[in-house]
């Protein structure tokens, strides 16, 4: 809602600035988004007449001109612009006027005095753009400032109001609640009903009375299609940004603006028969005022005559029976329009109109026959003609139902101590109608508010005009209770926290990605696809979150970085059959150096096994495992599936060399994604005793076949082992000189400590024994020697 | 008994002589050793008279025991240089960097999440979580803005199907945490949230923190004193100052726009309001017997005045250079 600071001020004057209004709309609820000087500051600059011209001796393009200022000696300016004629009435700046960037002197032009300059609108600051002079009406006062001729000590306000306050797009609205923040009396203008004339009537008929609870028409005839719009009319429009039209269409604008109530004006010879208001119909089209075929669907309402539909109600007029420069008869509608029945149709049709916009948040229904009145008058004397009697239809018109507001209940949403005069005197200043006391009310909301409907919204009320500013900041008081706190589940921070320390960077990448991300690093060819995408590559939603990680990487290499250690914790999203599934995962990715670049320290690059470590040290004491499988975004022979507690919960792997090379990595990354919430487990500690027997060590190395893996050989050992052994592990894998090519040599160490006694040599050989002969028999495997 | 005294100045001026340990026990051997020079003395007090052969024993182990002395201050020495030489030799220039591995950081989203989450924590909020593909209901109808309510075309929305969307706000977690539990209700629920509109000032996703407390006497004035005191503690700055605008959400009301004062002006930081009774209706809580405030805080926004950033987009290019500076 954008309007000018002195048309305001014709209905509501405070005792307040430009800026103190500003402030106290804003502080009412209605932001005030902008707040301009319609044109910059200046003086010295009145209406003049050119009064002759003839070309300057030394300059083409340069005109010698006397002007006539007001003032008893015609002035002698020279004036480049090509529109000068003699007669026009133009701005001149007079000697000493301080234009924005500019002071007129007496100068000579290429040796031609002159006093003065006469001026565009661009040099006024009042266009961006302009191509020659400001060209006056022929009727402009000379030597008046063309400030107050232009009225240009104005300023706008351009309001940011919210869906609820539909009551405030009209002026009068606004000034109604300007009154009632301030206190300023209020001036509505005075519409006398505009007694009827021989202009005739149109039938009504109103087919859907919910859609339409209220229609006012009337013909208005003989009207004078060249009328002119006045200027006062037409500068109130510019500064509302409303473009001018034709009088007729101008006037319904400025009744708009002024009342908020959206009127039409069809011309009467276009229309076919009687007028309905009804529902379009299947398959009906309507060519619209802005020469869009509309296909109308049948919950769209439409005003038609006898022939089809004419208009969309309450949107935008068609086009056949718009008003035109030769219309002579019209009949002009002021309507109610039910709320729901417009809401999201000029949406769903790609329009935003002022009047939709109103009709959708609710337009005062008990002034739609003031409105009507309101532009015949203007109409009738701007344009000629004689009006015809008002056709009203009145069906059933919204509830008003009153609300309830209990003093207590405000004091105790509030927190305030509101005394119950105080809300008296408050709702008072509101205007709304009232009854009771003693702290207890019925409040009748107002036709023009669509926003009361419930106690709550009586409280806001209250407290807005009592002012949010009076509202004391209190800590809230109530009983005190530790948090509980779940032992066993660890908070993200912990785990963000191990990550940082093992030297990976936190990412934030996009929850939409690419399509081809998706099929590449993730093999889903049917992500979650966005409707309404914002651009291509942000099209899908993502179903693993290493697409955003390849897409960090690539952008940090192009940056120079060489070595690229990055996670990120987000969710992941793909159809399930019930709904949605949207788990949390981590995933992390290391690229380059396995340590920063360093002195004494040989550089390797970073392998499957260094971010395998990265893993198991997050899950200590339990421990992972890790499966060779397949996955679409990983290298085949590098690629591990990682399962807790016998459940999968993720992947570890190099980047498939085919990805590597698709996006530009001179190197392999390598990458990881867990699901989160597994992670977030851990064990609640539990005592179990220390011996204090001495340990025993042994280690066993055996030979065999290339393809038996690792866990496979633990797994087997550790189902034979006794108590006393306590730790089994790997430590050293060895290929070449005295093992067989094909074959492998592992090495495993054994750690056995009783609790009750120290052991035996014999106890200690006979598990060394079995595990030998575990490894023999099931796995092959030859002691080395 | 000359000699005594000879080998007694020998022996001194020996052991001082010898620089290494191996001569050192040579000489030890020469002088007090078993056929030192000493013993052999030692072997010829038979032959002295009965009377002269105390004083003379005496003499001898004075003797011994000042060439041991002189011995043990020697391979003391010796010990002592060898130390000194050796940590002379091992000297470092301690000035090298030192080496292992980096250190990483977190994102500075993240970053300020933790510091919202962990002053808010510290009053007793719980932090709820919710999903970011929506269903209509919660993201709108429950929050009662029912189909073609203007204050949906207030969301630029992104849509998945007909039925569900990218959460436009972290508000629908109020009504998931309701459903689920009952009054008295604290809790804050950060995360992602979703709208259709990219440019310099605007990302189509960004992070919000939703705050809700639900009680039986929990006001107006409450919900400005808790907002207040989170700004002044986030920024560490007692004297700034909160202010409440009138506005309109549908799921609150009374509503309100929250500013703070910043640079001698204010600053838009977030929505608020009284939890609306048909919201607590939704989930079954009398709005009689309880009452609820809530708050909504653009989490980019803090901290883009907490640290400096000028430019919203910097969030999500992930640049290192940008993200390390927050470590």
């Amino acid at each position: 809602m954008k309007f000018s600071e002195n048309w305001l001020r014709t209905f509501v004057d405070p005792a307040l600035d430009s800026d103190q209004l500003a402030e106290a709309l804003t502080m009412a609820g209605l932001e005030v988004e902008a707040l301009e000087p319609v044109a910059p500051a200046f003086d010295k600059i009145v209406v003049a007449e050119v009064l002759s011209l003839e070309k300057h001796p030394d300059a083409d393009r340069l005109n010698v001109c006397k002007v006539n200022v007001g003032a008893e000696e015609p002035l002698q300016i020279v004036c480049g612009a090509s529109n000068v004629h003699a007669g026009a009435r133009v701005p001149c700046a007079l000697v000493g006027a301080e234009l924005p960037g500019l002071t007129i002197k007496r100068a000579k032009v290429r040796g031609v005095e002159s006093f003065g300059m006469l001026c565009s609108a661009r040099e006024l600051g009042l266009a961006e753009e302009s191509s020659g002079l400001l060209l006056l009406p022929a009727d402009a006062p000379i030597g008046t400032s063309i400030r107050a001729y232009l009225d240009l000590d104005d300023k706008l306000f351009t309001l940011k109001l919210t869906p609820n306050r539909s009551d405030c797009l009209g002026l009068l609205g606004v000034a109604r609640e300007v009154a009632a923040m301030t206190g300023a009396s209020l001036t509505v203008p005075h519409t006398e009903p505009v007694p009827p004339g021989d202009a005739g009537a149109l039938p009504v008929a109103v087919a859907e009375p919910a859609a339409c609870p209220r229609y006012c028409g009337r013909v208005v005839s003989g009207v004078k299609p060249a009328a002119a719009t006045p200027a006062w009319m037409a500068r109130r429009l510019e500064r509302s940004g409303i473009r001018c039209i034709n009088a007729v269409v101008d006037i319904t604008n400025y009744v708009m603006l002024e009342q908020g109530q959206p009127l039409h004006a069809f011309d009467m010879a276009k229309i076919q028969g009687g007028l309905q208001v009804r529902f379009a119909r299947e398959g009906e089209q309507l060519a619209l005022l802005n020469q869009q075929i509309a296909d109308l669907a049948p919950d769209m309402l439409v005003i038609a005559d006898n022939a089809g539909a004419l208009a969309l109600a309450g949107i935008m007029g068609g086009d056949s029976s718009a008003v035109t420069d030769d219309t002579t008869d019209i009949f002009l509608e002021s309507a109610f329009f039910d709320p729901d029945a417009i809401a999201g149709k000029a949406r769903r049709l790609g329009l935003s109109t002022d009047s939709s916009y109103r009709f959708e948040r609710g337009v005062d229904f008990a002034a739609t026959r003031t409105a009507l009145e309101r532009a015949s008058a203007l109409i009738l004397q701007i344009c000629g003609g004689n009006a015809g009697v008002v056709v009203e239809v009145i069906n059933e018109l919204p509830q008003r139902n009153p609300i309830i507001l209990r003093a207590e209940r405000a004091r105790r949403v509030l927190g305030i101590d509101l005394s119950d005069r105080e809300i008296s005197a408050l709702l008072h200043r509101l205007r709304l109608d009232f009854d009771g006391q003693a702290g207890h009310y019925s409040v009748i909301p107002p036709s023009y508010r669509f926003d009361l409907a419930i106690e709550e919204d009586m409280i806001e009320e209250l407290v807005r005009l009592h002012g949010y500013d009076n509202i004391p900041a209190l800590p809230p008081r109530s009983a005190l209770h530790l948090l509980p706190q779940t032992e066993t589940v660890q908070g993200l921070d912990r785990l963000r926290q191990f990550l940082v320390a093992r030297d990976y960077q936190e990412v934030v990448t996009y929850s939409f990605v690419e399509k081809s991300w998706e099929a590449d690093l993730a093999g889903n060819e049917s992500p979650v696809e966005l409707q309404n995408p914002i651009a291509a590559q942000m099209s899908v939603m993502r179903s693993s979150l290493l697409g955003g990680l390849v897409n960090v990487l690539r952008f940090n290499l192009n940056r120079r970085h060489e070595r690229v250690r990055i996670f990120e914790i987000g969710r992941c999203f793909s159809a399930g059959e019930n709904g949605y599934l949207q788990p949390q995962r981590m995933a992390g990715l290391c690229y380059g150096g396995v340590k920063p670049e360093q002195w004494g320290e040989a550089l390797r690059q970073v392998d499957f096994f260094d971010v395998k470590a990265d893993l198991e040290a997050l899950c200590q004491p339990v421990e992972l495992r890790f499966t060779a499988a397949a996955h679409a975004a990983l290298h085949p022979g590098q690629s591990a599936q990682v399962s807790l507690d016998g459940t999968a919960i993720g992947w570890i792997g190099a980047l498939h060399p085919r990805w590597q090379q698709k996006y530009d990595l001179p190197q392999a990354a390598v990458v990881f994604e867990l699901e989160l919430p597994p992670l977030m487990q851990r064990r609640l500690p539990a005592f179990s005793e220390i011996s204090r027997f001495p340990p025993v060590r042994r280690d066993l190395a055996v030979v065999v076949e290339e393809h038996v893996d690792a866990q496979t050989l633990l797994d087997g050992m550790r189902k034979q082992l006794p108590a006393s052994v306590t730790d089994l592990m790997l430590f050293d894998v060895y290929r070449g000189k005295g093992v067989d090519l094909g074959k492998k040599s592992l090495a495993f160490r054994v750690l056995m400590q009783d609790t009750r006694k120290t052991l035996t040599d014999e106890e200690v050989e006979a598990v060394l024994a079995r595990i030998k002969e575990v490894l023999a028999t099931r796995f092959n495997a030859t002691p080395r020697v | 008994m000359e000699k005594l005294e000879e080998i007694l100045a020998q022996g001194l001026a020996a052991f001082a002589g010898i620089d290494n340990p191996a001569d050192l026990e040579q000489a030890k051997a020469r002088y007090i050793g078993k056929s030192g020079a000493l013993t052999e003395i030692m072997k010829g007090l038979g032959r002295l008279a009965p009377e002269e052969r105390p004083a003379a024993g005496a003499r001898i182990n004075q003797v011994k025991e000042q060439l041991e002395q002189a011995l043990a201050a020697r391979r003391e020495a010796m010990r002592e240089q060898q130390l000194q030489a050796q940590l002379a030799k091992e000297a470092l220039d301690v000035t090298l960097p030192g080496r292992g591995a980096g250190r990483g950081g977190l994102h500075p989203v993240t970053r300020t999440l933790e510091r919202i989450e962990s002053l808010f924590h510290s009053i007793g909020f719980d932090v709820a979580q919710g999903p970011e593909i929506e269903s209509d209901f919660y993201n709108f109808t429950a929050l009662n803005i029912p189909q073609n309510h203007p204050a949906r075309a207030m969301h630029d929305t992104f849509y998945v199907d007909a039925q569900h969307m990218l959460r436009t706000h972290t508000s629908p977690v109020q009504v998931h945490y309701m459903e689920t539990n009952q009054p008295p209700l604290k809790i804050i629920a950060p995360g992602r949230v979703y709208r259709v509109d990219s440019d310099a000032t605007h990302s189509p996703m960004f992070h919000q923190v939703e705050g809700l407390w639900v009680d039986e006497e929990i006001s107006f004035a409450n919900l400005k004193g808790v907002v207040q005191d989170f700004l002044q503690r986030f920024f560490e700055r007692d004297d700034l100052q909160v202010r409440f605008r009138p506005s309109f959400f549908p799921f609150t009301e009374p509503s309100a726009e929250m500013d703070m004062s910043w640079n001698g002006g204010w600053l838009e930081i977030g929505g608020c309001g009284m939890v609306h009774p048909n919201v607590l209706k939704h989930v079954n809580i009398d709005s009689e017997k309880h009452i609820g405030f809530a708050f909504g805080l653009g989490v980019e926004r803090l901290a883009m005045l907490r640290y400096g950033v000028n430019d919203l987009r910097m969030f999500f290019e992930n640049d290192l250079k940008f993200l390390k500076q927050f470590n």
